[in-house]
């Protein structure tokens, strides 16, 4: 039974590390539409952020710094914030489908820059010493486990909310129109470049905190955990669950999660080991059809977007109004 | 004394990229989306014309060459079925999500088909590196500074050839004149009586065949591993943006220019961020001219 327990609570808190992404991803593209292909990108930039804020000295050449928690999370948001301003600055006044080919290409440069760095980042050997958040206080793994996952559902949760607000309010309606018709809302003296690097470098500071929390969650980094297939799962998952829709993001990101975890699972089992590659390819196979199937039979997503009406208008019309959504 | 040298490898490295980002260029302009999976069809190429190689083998060879007729016919093969593959994807995925009207979900769908390809080719083909011959391409000095294998030259060579037919064919057939009336502007092509699903079936056939050549090219003179495509498809979206989207021509310029920035960059940043290199050029061009250098249209 505490088996089942401790690998549940294992099982969410990657689940909601990806959630976490995720809505930083919904308020990029579900709300702004910005074709963001560079998620894993930014979430290397926070994952490393945090490991050399955090870790102690020695961990790698020039690193870490051995700086509370607290202190690597707030860092590793402002530092992918600003990261985000430097690379929307050149790509945000792109065309959609630029702006993809241009994070795409970010992605793989930093990816690079990661390996190659060693100094910094600890190259192909990895990043070691990366702490746990309540540290030297508790000394039980499977309470550790547990505490993490709490944590975590209070990130997701403050998000979430947060979000939400946003999304509703006047400054969430504004990007909407943006994504909706952006010669209008220009129209209404609203600067669409500035609306959209607002979304764009808040989503990627978003991103930038749950890779944090996943480098604190593993304990060690690898430039291996940022390969494109990242950013693919969290794409996979906003869509299934209905991007526009922050509870969509969290929904999709466990759902997703929960079937790549599965399908491995029964890889794993199935498979000799000779073969675990081709089950690691089996695998992205199938979430890759998932995506198509829902692409093509259900665009919207199994929650579909939320229509964001504000809390002025008269209950009667807003229900006419979500209505016509 | 070592820059003829990387003039020789960038003029190498950018005709398989000019090859391979033709198709690129022409889905973009046609269709009017970025396809991330283009990458895929020099992948599965290399692989396709390996099965053949490898089942019928390769004893003799022409002259200092690594290759034989086992290949050339595997060539042809690769060409055929890729185009095949082209057309499959298009009809399966691309042409259902064109009826919704939404570019940015072809877009979404052709990064999930790039990494489903690749994987198909992880599942069928293993993930480690194969070559269409154990034997040695030898390098000799062909001018001055310069040391290319025989391999190299074939490769040149028959870009160059492919390049002057497409231009031939663009300009002197019915079907490419169609195709370019598609690209200038496609409601008054079809006002005119043009199929625009036949240009689009043969901007996959002709798209994917170039491709399928470039891909295997790559296999002849690199390696043959599913990775190639996908980190092909920065430099091939830097090629089609350098030379501008759309334009044939381009493509071919964008494809050396990238080519020989790829090689000049490595003294320079070293090998390890050629990818970077091309990404920061591609970058430039958007910024600095978006239609790139042979864009037309804005």
């Amino acid at each position: 039974m505490i088996g089942v327990v401790a690998y549940l609570i294992f099982f969410l808190s990657q689940g909601l590390i990806f959630a976490v992404c995720c809505l930083g991803l919904n308020l990029q593209w579900g709300n702004t539409g910005l074709f963001n292909v560079g998620v894993s990108g930014f979430y290397l930039i926070g994952a490393y952020t945090f490991a050399l804020l955090c870790a102690p000295a020695g961990s790698v050449l020039l690193g870490g710094f051995g700086m509370p928690f607290i202190v690597g999370i707030i860092g590793s948001m402002v530092v992918t914030g600003i990261a985000a301003f430097i690379i929307g600055v050149a790509t945000l006044r792109l065309r959609a489908d630029y702006l993809a080919i241009a994070t795409i290409g970010v992605a793989i440069s930093l990816r690079l820059v990661a390996l190659n760095t060693t100094s910094l980042t600890g190259g192909a050997q990895g990043f070691p010493n990366v702490p746990r958040p309540f540290g030297g206080l508790i000394q039980n793994n499977f309470d550790a486990n547990l505490a993490f996952f709490g944590l975590m559902v209070v990130i997701v949760a403050v998000i979430y909310f947060g979000l939400e607000a946003m999304v509703r309010s006047p400054w969430g309606r504004v990007l909407r129109a943006i994504r909706e018709d952006e010669p209008a809302a220009a129209s209404l003296g609203k600067s669409p470049f500035s609306y959209r690097m607002q979304s764009f470098v808040i989503g990627s500071a978003l991103i930038g905190l749950g890779g944090a929390m996943f480098a604190s969650f593993l304990g060690f980094l690898s430039s291996d955990n940022f390969f494109s297939i990242m950013t693919f799962q969290v794409w996979t998952m906003l869509i299934i669950g209905g991007s526009g829709n922050n509870k969509g993001a969290i929904l999709g990101a466990i759902l997703i999660w929960a079937v790549w975890t599965a399908t491995g699972s029964v890889a794993q089992a199935v498979l000799p080991t000779t073969m675990q590659v081709k089950g690691g390819a089996l695998q992205i196979i199938f979430i890759g059809l998932i995506l198509m199937l829902v692409l093509l039979f259900r665009p919207r997503g199994i929650l579909g977007e939320e229509a964001s009406v504000s809390r002025a208008v008269p209950k009667g019309l807003k229900k006419i109004l979500q209505k016509g959504s | 004394m070592i820059l003829p040298q990387l003039i020789a490898d960038g003029i190498v490295a950018g005709s398989t990229l000019a090859l391979g980002a033709i198709g690129l260029t022409m889905t973009y302009d046609i269709m009017r989306f970025a396809n991330f999976a283009h990458g895929e069809f020099l992948t599965f190429a290399a692989y396709f014309a390996l099965m053949f190689v490898s089942a019928f083998g390769g004893v003799q060879t022409f002259g200092p060459l690594t290759f034989g007729w086992t290949f050339i016919v595997g060539l042809i093969i690769a060409v055929v079925l890729t185009a095949i593959l082209a057309l499959v994807l298009d009809w399966l995925i691309y042409r259902p999500l064109r009826r919704t009207n939404i570019v940015i979900t072809l877009v979404i769908a052709s990064f999930g088909a790039e990494l489903m390809l690749r994987n198909i080719a992880v599942f069928f083909w293993g993930s480690q590196s194969r070559f269409y011959s154990t034997a040695i391409s030898i390098h000799r000095e062909i001018l001055p500074g310069v040391r290319m294998s025989a391999d190299d030259i074939f490769l040149v060579l028959l870009t160059a050839v492919l390049m002057i037919l497409l231009q031939l064919f663009l300009t002197r057939t019915q079907l490419g004149k169609e195709m370019r009336a598609v690209s200038d502007n496609a409601d008054l092509a079809r006002v005119t009586g043009i199929s625009v699903r036949r240009i689009i079936r043969w901007v996959w056939i002709i798209g994917g065949g170039l491709a399928a050549v470039s891909g295997v090219l790559v296999g002849l003179t690199v390696q043959i591993s599913p990775e190639n495509g996908f980190s092909l498809i920065l430099p091939l979206f830097a090629a089609a943006i350098v030379g501008g989207i759309g334009s044939i021509y381009g493509a071919v310029a964008g494809g050396l220019i990238i080519g020989l920035v790829e090689s000049l960059s490595v003294p320079i940043m070293g090998a390890q961020y050629k990818l970077a290199a091309a990404f920061i050029v591609m970058l430039v061009v958007l910024l600095v001219r978006p239609r790139g250098i042979f864009g037309a249209k804005s």
